[in-house]
């Protein structure tokens, strides 16, 4: 197994589907960052075999948990300090998502008035299905 | 304030109130007719759209008010790049409720939130028109005394039918209704109105290839236009076409009572020999729509006749 330091403060998105890892990275805004934050892909994991985990030094508040949770809301967020989990935060799908995601209807007013926000709202919860706040379209929960 | 921009905005109590205003003001024309006075509608046509833009424009001079607008973006400020959301607010300095027609589908969901009057969808791309679900309720009420326990086939175009498509989901909040679905397997419904709207509500509704199997059966029929550029093949549309154009010799099967609804223009789908068929209601339909508009600008600029 490699080793990465363990933290201190920070958090640990575990479980995320391998080969995830980076587009979460780049959702989260993750590269803005000044902090310590590990990527590991392929992590060996007995439940999915393999997994990815990203860790990130620092508060909370740094990850958006309603992107994360339109994502894949089966990660696990680890909050970690003095070096121990001390928190699980459960994942939830947002009511709302905003500029996560591009509506690709052509007809949709967001293709032409490029300032407006990318807002979909949740229309089914069970089938995991968001739909345009403009056009309606459906989308899936999930990159 | 209220605007509206989905057939869905107002609830089953609120359609009651607003189409039985409509049918106070078809029959007491008089007593409405000075109600609207000193107000202004603007008409924001961003794509042509002759009968509804008329039909909105009829309807607040019917009420004693004024009408100001465009009927095309290429003379409105749209074409020197104005966004939506800066239009509306100028506009909402200049008139006292809009009616917006979009190519854009969202377009009026982006007025409403930036406007200071009352914003009415008179139709957005292929997503809502909601006036003409209005419409089609009210010429159903009048005629049939009823929006309940009804057998309403639909005809033609039921993927990309708008029309049909707002009218199912206003029509799923009654108790009673019996959809039947007549098109091509090519231009049935959308699985997300089967699934969504019709199966959820629990609607009874079944879906065939040939008008003449069912006419016997309907109370309404609502036809649309089965547009040969929708088929895959050539030899497809020649083979069902026919099927789709209502004729004297079809309607010889149909109820006596039966009526027949377009949401217009028609093209070839209803043979002109119809028109004088009792049960022909579409050019009665366009004279509901008047007064179902008078009726809406009235209960959003909430304005009492009493």
């Amino acid at each position: 197994m490699l080793n990465v330091g363990s933290l201190n403060e920070g958090i640990v998105l575990d479980h995320i589907k391998a080969g995830k890892a980076m587009s979460i990275y780049k959702y989260l805004g993750l590269d803005k960052l000044d902090c310590q934050v590990a990527i590991i892909k392929n992590a060996r994991s007995e439940k999915m075999g393999r997994k990815d985990i990203i860790k990130i030094e620092g508060s909370i508040d740094l990850v958006d948990l309603d992107i994360l949770g339109f994502i894949d809301h089966d990660i696990t967020v680890n909050i970690i300090q003095n070096g121990k989990i001390c928190e699980k935060e459960k994942l939830t799908l947002p009511n709302t998502i905003r500029n996560v995601i591009v509506c690709k209807n052509p007809r949709c007013i967001t293709s032409i008035e490029q300032e407006l926000d990318q807002i979909f709202v949740l229309s089914d919860k069970e089938k995991e299905i968001y739909r345009c706040k403009y056009c309606e379209e459906k989308y899936t929960a999930g990159l | 304030m209220r605007h509206l921009l989905s057939p869905l905005d107002f609830s089953v109590e609120e359609l009651d109130t607003l189409l039985n205003l409509a049918t106070d003001i078809e029959h007491n024309p008089e007593k409405y007719k000075d109600i609207c006075k000193g107000k202004k509608l603007a008409t924001l046509f961003y794509e042509p759209s002759t009968r509804t833009r008329l039909s909105f424009e009829a309807a607040m001079l019917n009420l004693g008010g004024n009408v100001l607008g465009f009927s095309s973006a290429d003379s409105s400020s749209a074409s020197k790049g104005e966004s939506v959301s800066d239009t509306i607010r100028i506009i909402s300095c200049y008139a006292d409720i809009c009616a917006m027609r979009h190519p854009k589908e969202g377009a009026p969901l982006v007025a409403a939130s930036r406007s200071s009057i009352p914003v009415i969808n008179a139709g957005d791309g292929g997503h809502q028109h909601p006036t003409q679900t209005l419409t089609d309720l009210m010429t159903i009420k009048s005629l049939k005394g009823r929006l309940d326990h009804l057998v309403i086939g639909l005809c033609g175009d039921l993927k990309f039918g708008r029309t049909v498509h707002s009218l199912i989901n206003a029509l799923v909040r009654y108790p009673g209704i019996k959809f039947v679905l007549i098109s091509p397997k090519e231009l049935r419904i959308p699985d997300y109105i089967r699934q969504d709207v019709l199966d959820a509500n629990g609607v009874e509704y079944q879906e065939v290839e040939h008008l003449e199997d069912v006419l016997g059966s309907l109370e309404i029929l609502y036809m649309t236009r089965v547009q040969r550029e929708r088929f895959f093949n050539e030899e497809e549309y020649i083979r069902l076409k026919d099927s789709y154009i209502l004729n004297s010799e079809k309607m010889a099967y149909a109820n006596k009572d039966m009526l027949v609804l377009h949401p217009l223009p028609r093209v070839n789908e209803i043979s002109v020999e119809v028109d004088d068929d009792d049960r022909a209601a579409y050019f009665k339909q366009v004279q509901y729509g008047v007064y179902v508009r008078m009726a809406l600008i009235l209960t959003l600029l909430d304005i009492s006749a009493d």
